[in-house]
């Protein structure tokens, strides 16, 4: 099985720079979520209830450079045509599910974000570096930046699920390129 | 200075016979913000953590001549509190504190208010919190009365009380240190 070896998207295939960008934000998501669902269950007296909070905080913060650092990438690069194989109706539903997953990636972290800062107070990065508030937008902002957080988190998973099983479905039972082109293997010749 | 003391004390007497005797009704000045609602409770055994309830409403009767037929209610929106952390007031709010969603208001009405004579009462009365009512005791001690400069007339009182969280059903652990609450309520009400 041989491996792509160009870091930029090409017309027909993606680069290490996107794959590694997708897989690097499919981790982190997957780590984020049942962290933030253990954070929920914490009590006050236990052991982690200061530092997993704090761990989560930062690495969400890691992951929005990461996700501008993506959004940048993918604007600068070629994207790659839809497979030849894929009807209109499975390019469509592709690109709205896609718009989906960044919308909701981009609200995940913005609700998050404003939850830890409604009172102006920063958030620090492993203690490494603080990111600035900026001013409350709304009465109880922690209130509902936390509601909205939990349900386009909760969402944001279900849908990642489903285009992952939408990406097997594409490998195994289509066996097109769909889910080859995002590991970097190269087409079977 | 018998002589000296005693117009004096004439003077006042005659002062105390001349200021009007009223029932009068009075409504807490939230409006003006000359009055809160705080609280403080142990943090681990070494210090407090304070905070208090921004938004409430209240009125009071208080007749100096006749302080025991005194009357007070409060009600407090327990979605406004305020410890000075937007992460804490959120975990406050939630169900394994004041649960706000499901009891949005907490009030105090007053059942009976006993003047010691000395500026200080016993006020007794059924609080609401956390859908529970139960009895509390505050001390009250008059602040003071008088004309504002404003036209107005106003009378002032501080209370304080103490429960366990445990009586109103809120039992989440904070540790043995922190199973009272104290409150302390600063009034001014206006004549109405």
């Amino acid at each position: 099985m041989a491996s792509i070896k160009h870091i930029r998207n090409t017309t027909t295939t993606y680069g290490l720079g996107a794959i590694a960008l997708h897989w690097v934000v499919a981790l982190l998501v997957f780590g984020l979520y049942p962290l933030g669902l253990y954070i929920d269950s914490l009590s006050y007296y236990d052991p982690a209830y200061r530092t997993v909070p704090n761990w989560h905080k930062s690495i969400g913060i890691i992951l929005a450079v990461i996700l501008v650092t993506r959004i940048i990438w993918r604007a600068i690069n070629p994207h790659p045509e839809s497979i030849k194989t894929h009807s209109n109706a499975i390019r469509l539903i592709t690109k709205l599910g896609h718009i989906g997953l960044y919308l909701l990636l981009i609200l995940v972290l913005m609700s998050g974000y404003m939850i830890s800062t409604a009172d102006g107070r920063p958030i620090s990065v492993f203690n490494w570096f603080d990111i600035p508030a900026l001013p409350a937008l709304i009465e109880q902002q922690e209130d509902i930046a936390g509601e909205i957080h939990f349900i386009s988190a909760t969402t944001l998973i279900t849908l990642s699920l489903l285009h992952a099983a939408a990406a097997l479905k594409h490998h195994f039972i289509d066996k097109d390129n769909t889910l080859r082109r995002m590991l970097g293997t190269k087409e079977p010749s | 200075m018998k002589n000296v003391l005693k117009p004096s004390i004439a003077f006042a007497g005659l002062l105390l016979a001349a200021s009007p005797v009223y029932a009068a009704d009075y409504v807490i000045d939230t409006k003006g913000a000359h009055a809160s609602v705080e609280f403080r409770i142990n943090h681990l055994g070494v210090s407090w953590l304070k905070g208090r309830f921004n938004t409430f409403n209240g009125e009071f009767s208080y007749d100096e001549s006749n302080p025991n037929a005194s009357k007070v209610n409060v009600e407090i929106d327990t979605t406004s509190i305020d410890s000075n952390h937007a992460e804490r007031d959120k975990h406050l709010r939630s169900a394994d504190f004041l649960d706000v969603k499901s009891f949005p208001k907490a009030k105090f009405v007053s059942t009976q208010y006993t003047d010691k004579g000395d500026g200080t009462a016993t006020l007794e009365g059924e609080l609401t919190l956390h859908g529970v009512t139960k009895p509390v005791t505050l001390a009250v001690s008059k602040v003071g009365e008088g004309k504002d400069p404003w036209g107005g007339y106003r009378a002032g009182f501080e209370g304080t009380t103490e429960f366990k969280l445990k009586d109103f059903g809120i039992d989440y652990n904070l540790g043995p240190a922190a199973e009272t609450i104290y409150m302390n309520l600063y009034v001014e009400g206006i004549r109405k």
